[in-house]
């Protein structure tokens, strides 16, 4: 069982040498990087290439640690004690079960994903130590112990909002996911599109590497945008000639709306090009 | 082996526990890859290194480890052993560069250059292309792209290119250097003070169970705030002048801030503190607000933050009418002592290098003011300055 690069994921030798690393250690791999660098995407192909089930859990600011675990529904159970409702008596029918329980408790090993762990409260990733260091927690309403049947394959994605603890990390492996070259962005490009003409797809990456070379831009176009913005070059059938008039030079490359999502960096942009065709 | 790896890595500063170097030797043992040099650099960086800030310490430190030489340092203040210069590297170099290096004069030649630019060097303590370093022009150092150049701090073993861990491909993430909103964020998120405020809208369990059963078991839901950061921030920034030069920073500083807190207050001054700040620095001198009205307004739980590089004449601080701008009947450091006085916890961050604040007269006497609490506006001065609010 190893992880490469599939049909439609490139995946760096370095990410490849961690995730392999993890797998086979039954260690959490935390993985972070600019955004859209392919940090969530890497779960779903880690667990598509080996086969595996994929249990998706993503954090927003307003998640706790124990919703993943599990929740005591205390309310309802209120309620239904009040209306007499049948198995009230039961707590086990009020505690619903988390991801990580439900990864727990498969008899095949699957991949968990936790999306965005920096999202969450400081504390969040705190909470979660024992648990996925041993891959068991303890139920208090019910007094039972989960533990992992299969540990799963743990993949933690952060895009460094906040630090996490260093107790945390300790007991993670972690892989920075650089930014792609212009080799790797070509093969990328490629897995996704290999009907685009090779010279569109060279005039793209020239304007995409040189628009992330003007400084300042509040954010810079990343993987996904690139590929967003050749999806509607090829569907609006530009050619690379086409593309190649319409350069950085002399004015905003066509369709740019896919590449800047800011209205800052639009206007900077367009202030450049505006300062070079004056100057030209 | 391993051991000598793990000590040699806690020597040069990575803080590496003992947990994650045994996840190295099992992940050796279990043979994930490691075959190559190249897969054991990938294999104990994913093990042992957990933040992308200190790629760059493990390439260089690493580099060391396995060259036995120390990481090259740069131009400034070092040491280069003897033995470096005794042994021609010329087995190390390609026909056409030994051909490039009789074209300069032989490889006596260019050592006799190399020894003489390094005593010039040690005189001078002068960068720029000419001197020895890492990836310049120079035809002494190494990463460099001067072919016939002599390498220093390098393998130049089988004509290959520069190692992996060489190229330092992280250097820009080390933390010591400048920094972007996420960063200063990410430093900023230590100062936290949690409170429940505003809007209920978290169920309060045992609240309810109690109230439930003071009820007669009928339901009684009651809800309560959630947690929120409610650490207050008076921010003062100087702007103009000699600021001129630190407006990124202090803007990238201003962002970060917005974002992180809810309570934060700012107010611009220049150079020093006076009678009077002002709120928009647009129109400064129409919008003034009056120093003690910010000190009746704003409590002393309000963490105080200066930012400013507090280079400016001495007079500005110790003398009555010394300001630029204003008609000062105290001296400023009258004002900035009312200030420091009145909020409990204040820092000043000064976003001028570290290294040039003894050179500033002004510098010293706010330092001493601020009972030494100034730092420098990157990431890891943050991060001090933080806990000296704290």
């Amino acid at each position: 069982m190893s992880f490469k690069s599939t049909d439609n994921y490139i995946a760096s030798s370095e990410l490849s040498t961690a995730v392999n690393a993890a797998v086979t250690l039954e260690r959490p791999l935390l993985i972070k990087g600019e955004p859209g660098t392919g940090k969530t995407r890497l779960a779903e192909e880690v667990a598509k290439s080996l086969g595996l089930e994929l249990i998706q859990w993503h954090v927003k600011s307003t998640t706790k640690a124990q919703q993943g675990l599990y929740e005591y529904d205390a309310v309802t159970r209120l309620r239904d004690s009040q209306l007499g409702v049948e198995g009230v008596d039961d707590v086990g029918n009020y505690i619903r079960k988390g991801k990580l329980w439900q990864a727990f408790s498969r008899e095949q090993r699957c991949v968990l994903l936790i999306d965005e762990i920096d999202k969450a409260d400081i504390e969040f990733p705190n909470d979660l130590l024992v648990e996925l260091d041993r891959m068991e927690f303890h139920v208090y309403e019910t007094g039972e112990t989960i533990k992992a049947i299969q540990r799963p394959i743990v993949i933690i994605t952060s895009n460094n909002e906040k630090e996490l603890p260093d107790a945390f990390l300790r007991r993670c492996f972690f892989h920075y996911i650089n930014f792609p070259d212009a080799q790797t962005l070509k093969a990328i490009v490629d897995v996704h599109y290999p009907s685009a003409q090779s010279t569109l797809v060279k005039q793209a990456l020239e304007i995409f590497f040189d628009i992330r070379k003007v400084n300042g831009l509040n954010k810079r176009p990343s993987t996904s945008e690139l590929i967003d913005w050749l999806k509607l070059l090829i569907s609006d059938e530009l050619s690379a000639e086409q593309l190649k008039s319409g350069q950085l030079k002399s004015a905003l490359p066509p369709l740019f709306g896919a590449l800047l999502k800011n209205e800052k960096d639009i206007h900077l942009l367009e202030r450049l090009a505006f300062m070079s065709r004056r100057d030209s | 082996m391993l051991v000598q790896f793990l000590l040699h890595m806690k020597h040069s500063g990575m803080k590496i526990s003992t947990t994650e170097w045994l996840d190295l030797i099992a992940a050796l043992q279990a043979s994930v890859s490691a075959t190559t040099v190249d897969d054991f650099y990938l294999l104990a960086r994913t093990c042992t290194v957990k933040d992308e800030s200190l790629y760059d310490k493990y390439d260089q430190a690493f580099s060391a480890f396995f060259e036995g030489v120390r990481a090259m340092p740069d131009p400034f203040d070092f040491d280069l052993p003897k033995d470096w210069l005794n042994n021609p590297t010329l087995k190390n170099l390609s026909d056409e560069q030994k051909a490039a290096i009789e074209a300069l004069g032989g490889i006596e030649k260019l050592i006799e250059m190399l020894n003489e630019r390094l005593k010039e060097q040690k005189k001078r303590h002068q960068g720029g292309s000419k001197w020895i370093g890492t990836g310049g022009t120079s035809p002494f150092g190494h990463s460099g792209y001067n072919p016939e150049g002599i390498r220093i701090g390098g393998p130049g073993r089988q004509g290959k290119a520069v190692k992996v861990w060489e190229k330092r491909h992280y250097k820009n993430l080390d933390s010591g250097v400048e920094l972007g909103t996420r960063n200063i964020k990410v430093a900023l998120r230590a100062l936290r003070n949690f409170a429940r405020t505003g809007s209920s809208d978290e169920l309060d369990l045992e609240a309810t169970i109690g109230s439930t059963a003071k009820n007669a078991g009928l339901l009684d839901v009651k809800m309560r705030p959630e947690r929120h950061n409610a650490v207050k921030v008076l921010l003062l920034l100087d702007v103009g002048g000699s600021m001129d030069y630190h407006v990124k920073a202090s803007e990238e500083l201003f962002s970060a801030c917005q974002s992180e807190f809810k309570h934060l207050k700012h107010f611009y001054f220049h150079n020093f503190i006076y009678d009077h700040l002002w709120l928009d620095n647009h129109m400064h001198r129409d919008n003034l607000t009056a120093l003690n009205e910010i000190i009746h307004t704003y409590g002393r739980d309000y963490k105080l933050i200066f930012v400013g590089d507090a280079a400016m004449s001495p007079y500005e601080i110790a003398a009555p009418y010394g300001s630029i701008d204003f008609y000062n009947e105290h001296p400023g450091a009258y004002y900035f002592k009312q200030l420091t006085d009145h909020f409990e916890k204040t820092i000043w961050l000064n976003p001028t290098a570290q290294e040039q604040w003894r050179y500033v007269q002004s510098i010293g006497m706010i330092q001493k003011m601020m009972n030494g609490k100034m730092f420098p506006l990157t990431v890891e001065g943050i991060a001090q300055s933080i806990k000296a609010l704290t």
